[in-house]
């Protein structure tokens, strides 16, 4: 590897939203529901601070310096996953969730289709923490992507 | 191979502005960060070295070298400094976060000699960081620092 390697960029921000979510699904019967997810079928719902962590990658904009404008990345974000989602019960308040179980992978997987619209740059990654002990992952080379 | 990463970190100030677009595009795209009193961050530096282990010593590189190595080219450099102005590498270039990354990339690159840099990851704070790594042989050039 000589000095004159080109480079490349990626840029992580990280969100925080507070939600709750119930996890049930219509499909299984309640006996099932409750002994796949145990507590968390508890009809009320319970909440989570979760974590959203996305990663962008591109060249650098000249005009910049920057892979994508930060300023403009977070009033994105803060309107198409934390207005949303932030103090929600997803499964009654995002449509998506009124036809799939808001487990955090369905939860991860539906930011990362929304986060990919921003135009600026290359969405790679998004992680969601849902605790500090648990972390879902969905990546690029995973998703279908609409162009 | 092994991957061996080192973490330093400096304070420093800042701000973002290019004086060839207008006030209003400067405030949209920077945001808070266009002030030009400039302000200031506890950046966070991980410096990532991939190799083989030496069989003697069973190190990639002594990392009391490489210590040696980020105060020399980072910290007398940038701790306790505004980057606009006080950091001759970035003359010329907005001190965002990839700027900053690429830059070290190029200070440290050749003083690592045993293993190769694989990474730079800047924070510039918990919320915000930038990877700067280099591309893959035969990938199509980004736009370097």
């Amino acid at each position: 590897m000589n000095a004159a390697s080109p480079l490349e960029f990626a840029i992580t921000r990280r969100y925080r939203f507070a939600a709750s979510h119930r996890l049930h699904s219509p499909r299984l019967s309640e006996e099932e529901n409750r002994r796949v997810y145990g507590k968390c079928a508890n009809p009320h719902g319970h909440g989570h601070n979760y974590v959203v962590e996305v990663t962008f990658a591109g060249p650098l904009d000249s005009r910049t310096g920057m892979v994508a404008s930060v300023a403009d990345l977070d009033r994105f974000i803060g309107r198409e996953v934390l207005e949303p989602f932030d103090r929600k019960y997803l499964n009654e308040e995002v449509a998506e969730f009124q036809r799939a179980v808001p487990t955090t992978e369905n939860l991860c997987r539906e930011i990362f289709r929304r986060v990919a619209r921003f135009s600026q740059a290359r969405l790679d990654r998004v992680r969601v923490e849902e605790t500090a002990s648990n972390s879902f992952e969905c990546s690029r080379e995973g998703e279908r992507i609409p162009s | 191979m092994i991957r061996i990463t080192r973490k330093v970190e400096f304070s420093a100030s800042h701000f973002y502005h290019n004086p060839e677009l207008s006030a209003e595009e400067n405030l949209r795209i920077f945001g808070k960060c266009n002030n030009p009193r400039g302000h200031g961050h506890n950046y966070t530096l991980e410096v990532t070295v991939a190799g083989e282990p030496d069989p003697v010593t069973g190190m990639i590189l002594d990392l009391k070298e490489l210590k040696e190595i980020l105060n020399r080219e980072v910290m007398d450099r940038m701790d306790h400094r505004h980057l606009n102005y006080e950091v001759p590498e970035l003359a010329g270039k907005i001190p965002t976060c990839e700027n900053i990354a690429g830059v070290i990339w190029k200070l440290l690159e050749p003083k690592i000699t045993q293993g190769r840099l694989d990474r730079v990851r800047l924070y510039e704070s918990p919320d915000l960081f930038a990877d700067c790594t280099a591309a893959p042989a035969g990938a199509p050039a980004g736009k370097s620092a």
